[in-house]
């Protein structure tokens, strides 16, 4: 059993978990159905915790995080609306982290751009500009952006968010990867049942053979 | 179809309460329903079935829909017993009826003979406390089949040249050779390694009400959403409610094991689902919690007559507690091996089952398999080569290419038993319920984490072997976090050096056993649940004979 690997996968340690992590499963199960019939409805969506504003601040650094190239990105796979369900529903403890993180992000982005209004309004090379200076995984825990307490900082938080808004089950309630968009980019068919062949290397498996058992040797 | 089982009142004084519902307490349900004794199983987590089981990530790793939740249930860690203990998450256990074995990856590997007596072979080892099993492999091999029949276990008996001997072939084929087992076979053998397919507690044929494996790739930490992973509550909880004589009582979280004046345990006290205290009176008390929850109940269990804790004379309950050692790399190819496909692991190797001590200079052993076990988040947040992009246009092309062309070597291995690592009561600390919290003292003994680097550096030999493009293998380093729950309640013939004898009794209680992770005596190669189940239909034959002889009757 490795460590590091096992707190990732099990956990969840990282950004992810600690601030989705909801009080008891049974209260995120009643918000996920919640989430599920906003997700259903009719009417466009509208925003629960951000305000226009912020949405569309946090719908362009989701926008970076995982672009629309050749193929659909964050912006398709509906992040803002999963980051925004998601911060009324299962993860409320991650709110302070936006409400004062994208305070202190457009503070940094105007002290390196400060003829740029906000950062949706930059250009993509200024916006990865200015990512790439907020993107300090292992900068210790007090500089800006990154709560003392070792909460993951804005935008750790916010990448983590993303990559579960674009590569969550499309079956789940919270109504990111729409169509599927996240599981296309990697490869991951949404089917429920596979049969053998399943990948290049195992497509001629002549089937097994046994060694001989003077073969056998330490 | 619902199966029809009795409900007993707490008042009525059933012949068995057995607190847990993972791989022992299922299969001791089972058995003992069967026998016609009166059985309720309480288990502290929900009922949950198939229809409940699903892929999402969110809900099932990071709100632990099927294990202990952090926040109902904290801990804290220290590494040695000089630390003060910090909360920080330990551990992870299934928390549902079926406990573990619903979100395990389904390994089923015995253990070998030279597991139950290796302290003979090679003497003491310094830091460790390292002794033999009062069993041997021939004890328990008649239940490791029993297992494999009734449970249902996949396999190729032979296949492996190191394997023990048995004494009938598996009940199945192997599931179908995923693209990680090929290429890892095949590079193995290039080696000179003896690769084999992997014995799985899933099914590759259909049995009545379960389905074979229908490879959908939510398996490590996931239920099985068509019965075919043989958990505790796809066999052995349905086959114990089918005897007529079992009652699963769910949303049970037992605190306290009730005694009388003479010390003899008679029932067991829980809180039910609204927090209600009730006692569950029974003539004889079985506890398969795991190896944190069985100590932590006989230490909370303590009272003027055991001041330190039931059954627990020898001091040494939740102590020597082991986790297995080992390591993962990771191997990027060039063609997709849609390995998300399927279950976990189709290809083992046991050359490295007993390493040569004098020739490497540390104790240890092990088994390397091949599989890719994560999920599509899990892969983004922590499987990318190291210094890959986190993000932007690069970090899509990297998922883009490497989620179906990745694989993972596992290398698992031995832990030694260290008297100071254990299980005990946080002075502090309380659970939702107001009861004092697990604290886990852990430092890995020095050679587990030799071995566990000497292992990681085989895979990559293999990966390299394999064509691998790209190989890492992730740090290794001291283990704080537990999924291995072993030897807390040690099996052994000395009252004063273990808290079991060999039919699970207790030294000190002849009316109470445990049965769980907690009765190992060494850590074996790294997959546990098999010899756990292999103990409990062992222990069930044990019990049964006590108790028709009369054994367990008050004096």
């Amino acid at each position: 059993m490795q460590v590091d690997r096992r707190n990732f996968l099990l956990s969840a340690t990282t950004g992810l978990g600690t601030v989705w992590l909801a009080a008891n499963w049974p209260a995120a199960l009643s918000a996920s159905a919640h989430a599920r019939s906003a997700a259903l409805s009719p009417k466009p969506p509208k925003f629960e915790f951000f305000s226009d504003e912020q949405a569309a601040e946090v719908a362009a650094i989701a926008a970076r995080i995982i672009p629309s190239d050749d193929s659909p990105g964050a912006t398709e796979a509906g992040a803002v609306y999963f980051i925004d369900r998601g911060l009324i529903t299962i993860g409320p403890e991650a709110q302070p982290i936006y409400r004062d993180g994208l305070v202190e992000f457009q503070q940094d982005f105007k002290a390196m751009f400060p003829e740029i209004a906000k950062f949706s309004a930059a250009s993509a090379a200024q916006q990865d500009q200015f990512l790439r200076s907020q993107d300090q995984p292992d900068a210790p825990a007090r500089r800006r952006n990154r709560p003392a307490n070792g909460a993951p900082s804005f935008f750790e938080t916010i990448r983590a968010h993303t990559i579960a808004a674009f590569l969550v089950d499309p079956e789940s309630e919270y109504a990111g990867n729409r169509s599927g968009v996240g599981w296309q980019l990697i490869g991951r068919e949404p089917a429920h049942t596979f049969q053998s062949p399943f990948g290049f290397y195992d497509k001629n498996y002549p089937g097994w053979t046994a060694v001989p058992a003077n073969e056998k040797s330490k | 179809m619902k199966i029809e089982t009795p409900k007993y009142r707490p008042s009525d004084e059933v012949d068995f309460v057995i607190i847990g519902s993972g791989a022992a307490g299922g299969i001791l349900a089972k058995e003992l329903g069967g026998h016609g004794f009166q059985v309720v199983v309480l288990e502290q987590g929900p009922y949950l079935t198939e229809a409940d089981f699903i892929h999402d990530e969110i809900k099932v790793l990071q709100q632990d829909l099927l294990t202990n939740h952090p926040k109902l249930q904290p801990n804290t860690f220290r590494k040695t017993p000089a630390d003060k203990a910090k909360p920080q998450r330990a551990l992870v256990y299934g928390r549902l009826v079926g406990g573990t074995s619903v979100h395990f990856t389904a390994n089923f590997w015995r253990l070998h003979e030279i597991d139950f007596i290796e302290r003979s072979k090679l003497g003491a080892i310094p830091g460790a406390n390292f002794v033999d099993w009062p069993l041997t492999y021939s004890d328990l091999e008649p239940y490791y089949t029993k297992v494999e029949w009734e449970i249902g276990v996949s396999g190729l008996g032979g296949a492996s040249p190191f394997d023990p001997p048995r004494s009938k072939p598996y009940p199945m084929p192997p599931l179908p050779v995923k693209s990680s087992g090929v290429l890892f076979e095949r590079a193995a053998r290039q080696l000179g390694w003896h690769p084999f397919p992997a014995p799985m507690a899933i099914l590759s044929e259909p049995r009545p009400g379960r389905s074979a494996c229908t490879n959908c790739g939510f398996c490590l930490a996931f239920g099985c959403e068509v019965g075919a992973k043989s958990s505790s509550l796809a066999t052995a909880v349905r086959m114990a409610e089918k005897t007529g004589h079992c009652e699963i009582r769910p949303n049970s979280y037992v605190h306290r094991i009730a005694m009388d004046d003479r010390g003899r345990a008679t029932g067991a006290i829980y809180f039910d689902a609204q927090r209600n205290v009730q006692f569950q009176k029974a003539k004889a008390v079985i506890v398969s919690a795991n190896g944190a929850e069985t100590p932590r109940l006989l230490l909370l269990s303590a009272s003027k007559q055991f001041p330190d804790g039931l059954a627990n004379s020898s001091g040494i309950v939740g102590k020597n507690l082991m986790l297995n050692s080992g390591a993962v790399s990771v191997g990027v190819f060039d063609e997709p091996l849609n390995d998300y496909k399927g279950y976990a692991v189709s290809r083992v190797l046991h050359d490295f089952y007993e390493l040569d001590v004098q020739k490497l200079g540390f104790y240890g052993g092990g088994g390397l398999d091949a599989r890719f076990d994560m999920t599509p988040i899990g892969f983004a947040m922590g499987a990318l080569p190291p210094g890959s992009p986190r993000w932007g246009n690069d970090f899509k092309t990297a998922l883009h290419h490497n989620f179906t062309r990745s694989m993972e070597i596992f290398g698992h291995g031995t832990s030694l038993a260290v008297e100071t690592n254990s299980f005990s009561l946080d002075p502090e600390l309380k659970d939702a319920w107001g009861l004092p919290a697990l604290r886990m003292t852990y430092k890995d003994h020095p050679d587990d984490i030799k071995l566990s680097n000497w292992l990681g550096a085989r895979s990559l030999e293999l990966l390299d072997a394999a064509g691998a493009r790209q190989k890492w293998t992730f740090p290794v380093t001291e283990q704080e976090f537990a999924v291995h729950l072993l030897g807390t309640c040690r099996m052994g013939n000395d009252p004063k050096t273990s808290v079991i004898n060999t039919d699970h009794r207790t030294h000190d209680v002849r009316n109470l056993f445990l049965c769980d992770g907690s009765s190992l005596v060494t850590s074996g190669r790294g997959q546990p649940t098999m010899t756990i189940e292999a103990l409990a239909f062992r222990a069930a034959d044990r019990i049964t004979a006590l108790a028709k002889s009369g054994a367990l009757s008050p004096t």
